[in-house]
């Protein structure tokens, strides 16, 4: 099948319900073909920027365009999106086989057409045993996928996602993660994934968009969100475990290296890189859990109690207390540690974030 | 739940009690109180039914019989007409079953069914016992049928037209503002559903006459169509609908959006068929009130041609007098309709609580 493709522009969009702004001047660029997962947590706008870019909400300002032609005016219909529902959206009262031709046949499809893309779309997701079965009779998984085959069989320009997986338990959703990431690679379509669960943005995403308040936060590939959050709440959001925030005061700012003391945790230096920072500035410091270290002995680290350990076999998870809060540390092999003893740790060198009072990363400079 | 499921559903429904095995006195008290609500309900049904089977004089008799009844009668060689039988005793005590030729104040002249020649001889009437069995007398129907001509079809005919179109016309309306009034987010629409309900405390009386100078405006008197129209759409069934159709999940009806479909189309594809529970429910209420309307065709509707079959009913209620056995045969065949379609609709309002009550 003919896959078409398109580009996706998003242009100082706002959506405002009352008071309430949901959405504020978010603009965003997707090139055709991508496959982009928007993030956040729950009541950040996501859902309704998807809706957006559907057609299901009337946008307050702002532009859409698709393949450079503002959609904004155009109702849901003509956009050429197709959209998967969180909840499957089937027609309870159809069979799967009409649930498939139901969008084809309103667009006055011929018979043939229409059967032959309902095969097709079938064929592709392995429901094509199940096309005389109500919904009713067909397990998450199943429903699933013909929610997934009524959008496939319209030939869309662009699939919407919203939150696809989230009915489904933890194994299926595993399958169906690959599913649709061999889907992606097999149609090529622009498609856009709306989730809160960050390891489905991690693994399937080309790019993310993280959203907090109906802003966006930072917009990257997966990797370059995890290495290079740019601030504390993207760095909180993004890998799990959460990262460890630290809250300290720089109390020497040398040419080379600065001296950080954390909240009762004593104080570390660091190499500074350029950073701009000043002595007596409050900063977070940001390690990720798996980016901490036990420090040899005679080395500089701080000294953590561990409140309780979880064995994985391969890696050992250590939730240890410190003043200022919890501190996870993952560690990688069976650790050897016992609950109340008191380890020393430090952060990975070139593994660290600081972060500004604004919440903003202190990047270092080039 | 293991036990309803090995005996028939049925009877796991009827014979169910509240939490164990035995019967708690609580289930004692329901079922006697649902058995005295299931007296009280069809015993008055019984006895029309009944009733309608029965001859003139069996309906006149008292005390009344249960069963229609009708006198015995034996073919006496020498009489014409077949003579009715009496058990008789006599002064010394010896029972005899005779025919009664004709009656004199209160004695009957008698003649015995065996030895018709033995003669006439009279008998005292209170030693008399007139012999009766059971008997389904159909002529109440027949003579309807017969005495009626070809206006009981005509009303027949009108009763169903008005029933009928009235209520394709009330569910395609009220289903059409239901619609509007639960998926639709406008100004006022909280408005006008008040409107709509508001209208429910207007009683149909007072706008019986303002509705008949509207029809009358209208050149629809003596129309069906003026008694169809002025009552299209119902205030409940808008608000039965309205509270059943947002159960209906808005990502339906978003999903047929981006399926391309129209507004329309979403309707028709979408939502009714999804809102059949409710629709049966509407159709059952206006199925009864149009078939057992009576005060809308008696305004509008005044020549024998056009008359609805409750107003044919009321119409043996003056020449002569009530004519009982054509009254009860006549409702007993306006109600049957009813009956059966009610016993058709009931699985879908069944489905449609088990549906929207489990999920």
């Amino acid at each position: 099948m003919r896959s078409l493709m398109a580009s996706l522009t998003i242009e100082g969009l706002s959506k405002t319900f009352g008071v309430v702004d949901v959405i504020r001047d978010a603009s965003l660029e997707i090139p055709d073909g991508e496959f982009v997962v928007f993030v956040g947590p729950s009541g950040c706008g996501k859902s309704t920027l998807l809706r957006l870019i559907a057609g299901l909400e009337d946008a307050t300002s702002g532009d859409i365009r698709i393949d450079g032609q503002s959609v904004v005016r155009t109702p849901a219909a003509h956009r050429g999106v197709a959209m998967v529902f969180q909840s499957y959206a089937l027609y309870p009262h159809m069979t799967v086989r009409e649930n498939l031709a139901f969008g084809l046949e309103n667009m006055r499809m011929k018979k043939a057409e229409v059967a032959a893309r309902v095969d097709h779309a079938a064929k592709m997701l392995r429901i094509d045993p199940y096309l005389d079965r109500k919904p009713r009779q067909l397990s998450g998984g199943q429903r699933q996928r013909v929610a997934i085959g009524r959008a496939i069989t319209r030939n869309p320009r662009i699939f919407l996602f919203d939150e696809p997986l989230s009915n489904l338990d933890a194994e299926l959703r595993v399958l169906m993660r690959v599913e649709i990431s061999k889907l992606h690679d097999r149609l090529k379509n622009t498609m856009v994934y709306v989730t809160h669960d960050q390891v489905e943005a991690m693994t399937m995403a080309d790019r993310i968009v993280v959203l907090r308040a109906g802003v966006i936060e930072q917009v990257g590939p997966p990797l370059e969100l995890y290495n290079s959050p740019r601030n504390k709440f993207v760095a909180g959001f993004i890998g799990s475990p959460r990262m460890n925030f630290i809250p300290g005061r720089i109390v020497r700012a040398g040419a080379s290296d600065f001296e950080i003391d954390c909240d009762g945790l004593g104080s570390l230096t660091l190499p500074r890189d350029g950073r701009a920072i000043q002595e007596g500035q409050f900063v977070t410091l940001g390690v990720r859990p798996e980016h901490l270290e036990l420090a040899p002995e005679g080395t500089q680290g701080w000294p953590l109690e561990v409140d309780v350990i979880e064995q994985h076999g391969s890696s050992t998870y250590l939730h240890c207390s410190a003043p200022a809060g919890e501190v996870l540390l993952h560690i990688p092999g069976q650790g050897r540690q016992r609950e109340g003893e008191v380890v020393r740790v430090h952060p990975a060198p070139g593994k660290w974030h600081l972060f500004g009072a604004d919440e903003r990363r202190i990047a270092e400079a080039a | 739940m293991a036990e309803g499921a090995v005996t028939s559903p049925g009877w796991a429904f009827l014979a169910r009690r509240r939490g164990g095995i035995r019967a708690d006195w609580t289930d004692w008290l329901t079922y006697g109180y649902l058995v005295l609500g299931v007296v009280v309900m069809l015993a008055p049904v019984l006895w029309v039914v009944l009733s309608s089977f029965k001859s003139e004089g069996n309906l006149l008799e008292f005390p009344p019989t249960v069963l229609p009844e009708a006198a015995t009668t034996a073919r006496v060689v020498g009489y014409d007409r077949p003579l009715p039988l009496y058990a008789v005793t006599s002064a010394s005590g010896v029972a005899r079953t005779l025919a009664q030729v004709r009656r004199v104040g209160i004695e009957a002249q008698m003649v015995d069914p065996a030895h018709p020649e033995a003669g006439v001889f009279a008998v005292q009437i209170d030693s008399a016992r007139a012999l009766k069995h059971f008997h389904i007398g159909t002529e109440n129907y027949s003579k309807l049928l017969a005495s009626a001509g070809g206006t009981i079809w005509s009303s027949i005919y009108n009763t169903v037209f008005i029933t009928v179109v009235a209520t394709a016309i009330t569910l395609l309306m009220n289903s059409m503002a239901a619609f509007a009034l639960s998926k639709y987010r406008f100004r006022g629409s909280g408005v006008a559903l008040l409107a709509i309900l508001a209208t429910l405390m207007v009683p149909a009386t007072v706008v019986l006459v303002p509705i008949y100078l509207i029809v009358s405006e209208l050149r629809l008197v003596n129309n069906l169509w003026g008694v169809i129209l002025p009552v299209i759409s119902t205030p409940t069934g808008v608000f039965l609908l309205r509270q059943y159709m947002l159960t209906i999940p808005d990502e339906l009806l978003e999903a047929a959006r981006m399926d391309h479909a129209s507004e329309w189309r979403i309707f028709w594809r979408i939502v009714l068929p999804l809102a059949t529970p409710a629709l049966a429910v509407v159709a059952i209420f206006s199925i009864m009130s149009r078939w057992n309307d009576f005060l809308l065709p008696l305004v509008i509707l005044n020549k024998p041609e056009v008359y609805t079959l409750q107003l044919a009913l009321a119409g043996y209620s003056d020449e002569n007098g009530i004519q009982y056995g054509m009254l009860l045969a006549m409702t007993t065949l306006t109600a049957l309709p009813l009956a059966l379609g009610f016993l058709f609709l009931q699985r879908y309002i069944m489905t449609g609580i088990a549906s929207t009550g489990i999920k």
